[in-house]
């Protein structure tokens, strides 16, 4: 898009082009002020973050404004930067010493609103440019996720097939899961802490179950349906287990829970990744390291204070 | 308990922190003896490794006593005198089968967070940043070692800390980059950093059948002690055009391999000092490269370039081109600890090298601010500081 005047639609995109460059000018120049205004704590950390997004905001309003580029983007890429800005000030409030919870959700609320003026321009302006948009939004139908992660494990296949169709074993590496249930035959029972502390309960029937693979779906009425299949595939010269996990989930709240899952840091890719992390740890050798360093980004390297129940056999 | 703790870049403090404890049942907590600071531990000093927090506590060099074991522990006992590997490995997994122990795959819990930079993770590492795992490191009174059943070697009575202590990383280190050259009979060999890494790479290099060992740096007692206790010639880059030195010294041929033993923040006495500093400050890249990118000039056509130093990130201007035309090996990695300590101890034992020789001070752990600023500075003929808590 070129920036003309003259349009409506081209006066709102500039006028964001403007207001881009001078948040960043002053995200740059006065970082520990832009904190105490949004109530984020005001440390070096965030001081250098807020740099970093300044150098972002001028950029990118910059291009909006200047650059020969004729379509959309550039307001694209604002709808993206608000999104982080939210998902940045989502995990401060999560964090919650240090910081100002009212000054942040009105914050939170300010981008919000901005969110919405650039979406709005930059689907505008797509339109008018007869372009189809960038980025589509929303897909039409389905809300359900799809994850798929693999990760090798160095011991036999049927090793790690015993270790997984021992159900219980599961809640030791899955970190959402609080609970899993035999319940007799093929249904077991499963209780999982969903995003913000909700907590989802289902039934599961296996509808596949050999050393190769196991599949699974919840059964009616699930809180959160799901289905996923597990395989244990020998890695090639003896290179261990290649254990490949694919699950779908159709997530409470539909499309707004997803995004709602997401600004509270709720990646499901990454948490099937972690989780298969844990397992392979486990597996090979009978614990997950874990370090307070490594339970949160905020927390010093130092030993825990007071004192910690201690780990059995990796089990939390 | 005392701890060493990174407060930001370059402030360094000695706070009260918990004492340490049990987490897994193949823990142990040591109380320390005796700790090093450590080149790269001026990295994070200069703040040129990310996702460090102020709080963290630092040192990957370190030896003590055994004072408490997790329940899967069998093979050490309360009262074993212990020397710890920096790298954190598990022995269990591919890598650690392989005895590629920084590649350990379960001991990194912020495995995540390297992946975004690196790709996939290395193990993790005490005190060295959240990125590396955020353990509590061993400048402290005691330390959490996990995976203790691993990676702590027991050193006989008869020797004492200071003889065993760089075992823990810096004679390792020194010795895998002498290694990964490749030596063959006549080989003469270039080191780049008189540091202690660079002194144990010239000794290492002797000990693997290196004809000669030439060594470069620009501090005159650093050089002194790489003549007369390693035994190398030295050459002052800024005096001496290294190129032209290194190709006289080796009959033209250049030095058979290289060994960088100065890692990302590099000085030169060319524009290329400027250069790095300029755009490391604009965040442009984030290594100063100059003594590896001369490592690679000065080295024959088909011969080894093995880096110890430590690199963190992305380096400007890397002469690919040489690399490729003149079939040279590049070889490093982060130091594969556990594999040497035994045989390097058995070196130590029968008087092949007395590690002593690189130790310039003795301070208690209290001093550890003015230790970290006279070593990084090197004031006072500063080569290596040992602390006891």
């Amino acid at each position: 898009m070129r920036v003309q005047q003259g349009t409506a639609d081209g006066a709102l995109a500039k006028g964001l082009g403007w207001f881009s460059i001078g948040l960043g000018l002053a995200e740059l120049a006065a970082p520990g002020s832009v904190a105490q205004l949004i109530g984020v704590r005001d440390d070096d950390r965030t001081r250098n973050l807020l740099r970093a997004y300044g150098a972002r905001e001028i950029a990118n309003g910059t291009a909006i404004l200047g650059s020969g580029a004729d379509d959309a983007v550039w307001l694209w890429t604002r709808v993206a930067g608000d999104v982080l800005d939210l998902a940045t000030m989502g995990a401060a409030l999560r964090e919650g010493n240090r910081t100002d919870g009212r000054k942040l959700a009105i914050g939170m609320a300010s981008v919000g609103g901005v969110l919405m003026a650039d979406v709005m321009a930059a689907r505008r302006v797509g339109r008018e440019n007869g372009r189809a948009e960038v980025t589509e939004l929303r897909p039409r139908q389905r809300t359900s996720i799809r994850v798929s992660k693999t990760f090798t494990i160095n011991a036999p296949p049927d090793e790690v097939y015993s270790f997984w169709r021992q159900l219980d074993n599961l809640p030791r590496f899955m970190r959402h899961l609080e609970s899993v249930e035999p319940l007799g035959g093929r249904i077991s029972h499963w209780v999982a802490c969903g995003p913000a502390g909700m907590r989802i309960e289902w039934d599961a029937e296996m509808i596949e179950d050999t050393p190769q693979r196991i599949s699974w779906r919840s059964l009616d009425r699930a809180d959160v349906p799901n289905s996923g299949t597990v395989e244990f595939r020998p890695a090639p010269g003896d290179r261990g287990t290649e254990l490949r996990v694919r699950l779908q989930y159709d997530p409470p709240g539909g499309k707004a829970g997803k995004w709602f899952a997401k600004l509270f840091g709720e990646e499901p890719g990454q948490q099937l990744y972690d989780d298969l992390r844990r397992v392979k740890s486990l597996i090979e050798t009978g614990e997950v390291a874990q370090t307070p360093g490594s339970s949160s980004v905020s927390q010093p390297a130092q030993p825990y204070a007071g004192s910690r129940r201690r780990a059995a056999g990796g089990r939390r | 308990m005392k701890a060493t703790c990174w407060m930001g870049t370059r402030n360094i403090q000695v706070r009260n922190v918990p004492d340490p404890q049990i987490l897994n049942p193949h823990d142990a907590i040591v109380k320390v003896t005796s700790t090093a600071i450590c080149g790269s531990d001026v990295h994070l000093y200069d703040g040129f490794i990310p996702t460090m927090q102020r709080g963290d506590v630092l040192g990957h060099e370190f030896m003590g006593e055994v004072v408490e074991v997790g329940d899967a522990v069998s093979n050490l006992r309360v009262g074993d005198r212990v020397v710890v590997p920096f790298p954190i490995a598990c022995g269990h997994c591919t890598m650690c089968e392989r005895e590629m122990y920084s590649l350990c795959e379960n001991s990194n819990p912020n495995a995540m967070m390297a992946e975004q930079l690196w790709g996939y993770s290395p193990c993790g590492i005490f005190g060295y940043s959240h990125m590396l795992g955020g353990y509590a490191g061993g400048q402290a009174e005691y330390v959490r070692v996990p995976y203790a059943h691993v990676g702590p070697l027991k050193v006989p009575d008869h020797l004492e800390d200071e003889q065993v202590l760089f075992l823990s990383d810096i004679l390792p280190t020194g010795y895998m980059a002498a290694e990964n050259c490749n030596i063959q009979p006549g080989d003469i060999v270039a080191v780049w950093g008189c540091g202690p890494v660079g002194q144990f790479a010239i000794k290492s290099a002797y000990m693997l059948g290196a004809e000669r060992v030439i060594a470069i740096d620009r501090f005159d007692y650093r050089m002194r002690v790489a003549r007369e206790r390693a035994g190398a010639e030295t050459i002052n880059y800024e005096e001496t055009d290294v190129f032209d030195a290194i190709r006289e010294m080796t009959g033209g041929r250049g030095a058979d391999a290289c060994i960088d033993a100065v890692g990302m923040e590099a000085h030169a006495a060319n524009a290329w000092h400027v250069y790095d500093k300029a755009k490391t400050m604009m965040m442009m890249e984030t290594e100063r490269g100059a003594a590896l990118r001369q490592a690679i000039m000065c080295v024959r056509n088909g011969g080894h370039v093995s880096i110890a130093g430590v690199y963190g990130g992305f380096m400007d201007k890397f002469p690919i081109g040489a690399i490729v035309n003149r079939s040279l090996t590049i070889k490093s990695g982060q130091t594969h600890v556990h594999r040497y300590m035994r045989p390097l101890l058995e070196r130590i034992e029968a008087g092949d090298i007395d590690p002593r020789f690189i130790i310039t001070h003795r301070m208690n752990l209290s001093d550890a601010p003015t230790a970290y600023e006279i070593f990084r500075d090197k004031e006072d003929e500063c080569l290596k500081v040992v602390m006891k808590p």
